[in-house]
């Protein structure tokens, strides 16, 4: 089967912040992203859970979006903006899709 | 004083306050009890619903007067000034940067609904009443706070990023434990009594027991806290989350007696003064003011402050506002 390279972007971010990245991924016209919950784990601040939690922060959330190599400059560049002043982190790594069709630029 | 003592006993052996200090005991043991974040939040709607609407059901009995209108104008000034008292004194007591003694402030000029609930419960249990109007006096006091805090951070901000604020009010004031508050109060006070006989049995009834649990796990949340965070909360900062409260409190009562609220609502109106929110202002404060170390402002709202009011608080509000107003 035919494979087509792309790189995808996972976002470790407080779920606060999680509307301000979700308008610049939506601004930015990538494809589609997928919001998944953090259930619990230990940074800098030391270990947390989002167990019994009321409010939003202390939670983190993880946004994975697929794009074109030639897109990642720049939505980088503007997603870091937003996570630079929170607690979290970016990772960019290769993938390879199915149906290319499905992450063109809108 | 023997009514002090009295009303003191009476709190700490309540279901609710021995279900929070089961829930910090168990925090302290390092128990793997736990609620899962979505029956937190399910309790926690349950309760806004619950105290919402019985608040628009009294108002629906009992009627609009000026009092109502007054004591919703305290409410706002409470939580716009107390931020810049609360500022002026954490600055002056610790060595905390200004950012974390801006959001620290913003903190104690909102509220805890869970106390004011708290709060009536045991206002309930003594028979004292009160207006239900103070549910919306408890909404307008969630969100002057924040704007307080912005002003005071402002140079900080604009220093690290002007733009991280925008939308923060829209999101603010459609948080949804505002809107949930909100809505649940003008919902009670449309339909009133006859609404309310439509679901007393889903309100009233297991009410208390829901509240029990929720303390369980703010208790949990709590001790944990205190746990995690115990090497950064200095003492000067443990003792401002003692005796802010007190401070607030104070100031609302010196308000209450201005504008001649009975001795249950001006109890309350204390409750709202001096508690710390630890919902809306944590979430705001993550997107404002994100260096804000919420080790230090969680930790203080939710694992000193929030079990002072339960256990000394509430009794001593109460006590206060009777002994200076009468029931």
């Amino acid at each position: 089967m035919d494979t087509h390279p792309k790189k995808r972007l996972e976002i470790f971010i407080e779920a606060p912040a999680l509307s301000r990245v979700s308008h610049i991924l939506d601004n930015a016209g990538v494809p589609g992203y997928t919001v998944l919950p953090v259930i619990s784990g230990s940074g800098d601040s030391g270990p947390w859970t989002r167990d019994g939690l009321v409010s939003s922060a202390g939670g983190m959330v993880t946004i994975v979006c697929i794009v074109d190599e030639d897109q990642m400059d720049k939505l980088l560049e503007k997603v870091f903006k937003v996570v630079s002043r929170q607690i979290g982190i970016i990772n960019v790594s290769d993938c390879q899709v199915v149906r290319d069709a499905k992450f063109q630029v809108h | 004083m023997q009514d002090a003592l009295a009303l003191a006993q009476n709190n700490l052996l309540s279901p609710m306050v021995l279900f929070f200090a089961l829930g910090f005991l168990a925090a302290a043991a390092k128990s793997d009890l736990v609620f899962p974040e979505a029956v937190a939040k399910a309790l926690s709607l349950y309760l806004l619903i619950a105290i919402g609407f019985k608040g628009g059901v009294i108002v629906a009995e009992r009627g609009v007067d000026t009092t109502m209108a007054m004591a919703i104008t305290a409410g706002f000034l409470l939580s716009a000034v107390i931020p810049f008292i609360a500022y002026a004194i954490l600055s002056r007591i610790s060595t905390l940067p200004r950012i974390d003694v801006a959001a620290v402030a913003a903190h104690y000029g909102s509220i805890s609904i869970v106390t004011f609930v708290a709060s009536t419960s045991a206002l309930d249990a003594l028979g004292i009443k009160y207006e239900g109007y103070l549910v919306a006096v408890a909404a307008i006091m969630e969100s002057p706070a924040i704007i307080a805090a912005l002003l005071l951070s402002r140079g900080e901000r604009e220093a690290s990023d002007p733009g991280q604020s925008d939308g923060l009010m829209r999101e603010v004031l459609l948080n949804g434990s505002i809107l949930v508050l909100t809505g649940a109060f003008v919902i009670g006070w449309i339909t009133g009594p006859a609404g309310f006989e439509q679901i007393d049995s889903f309100i009233v009834d297991p009410f208390k027991g829901v509240l029990c649990l929720f303390l369980l796990d703010m208790g949990l949340i709590g001790g944990r806290g205190i746990q995690r965070s115990a090497k950064e909360l200095r003492p000067p900062v443990i003792l401002f989350g003692l005796f802010m409260p007190l401070i607030g409190a104070s100031i609302a009562l010196a308000g209450a007696l201005a504008i001649g609220l009975d001795a249950g609502s001006a109890a309350l109106l204390m409750t709202l003064a001096g508690s710390a929110s630890y919902i809306a202002v944590p979430a705001a404060m993550r997107v404002a003011l994100p260096e804000a170390r919420p080790s230090i402002y969680l930790t203080l709202s939710l694992g000193i402050t929030f079990p002072f009011n339960l256990i000394v608080g509430i009794p001593t509000y109460i006590w206060a506002a009777n002994a200076m107003i009468g029931v």
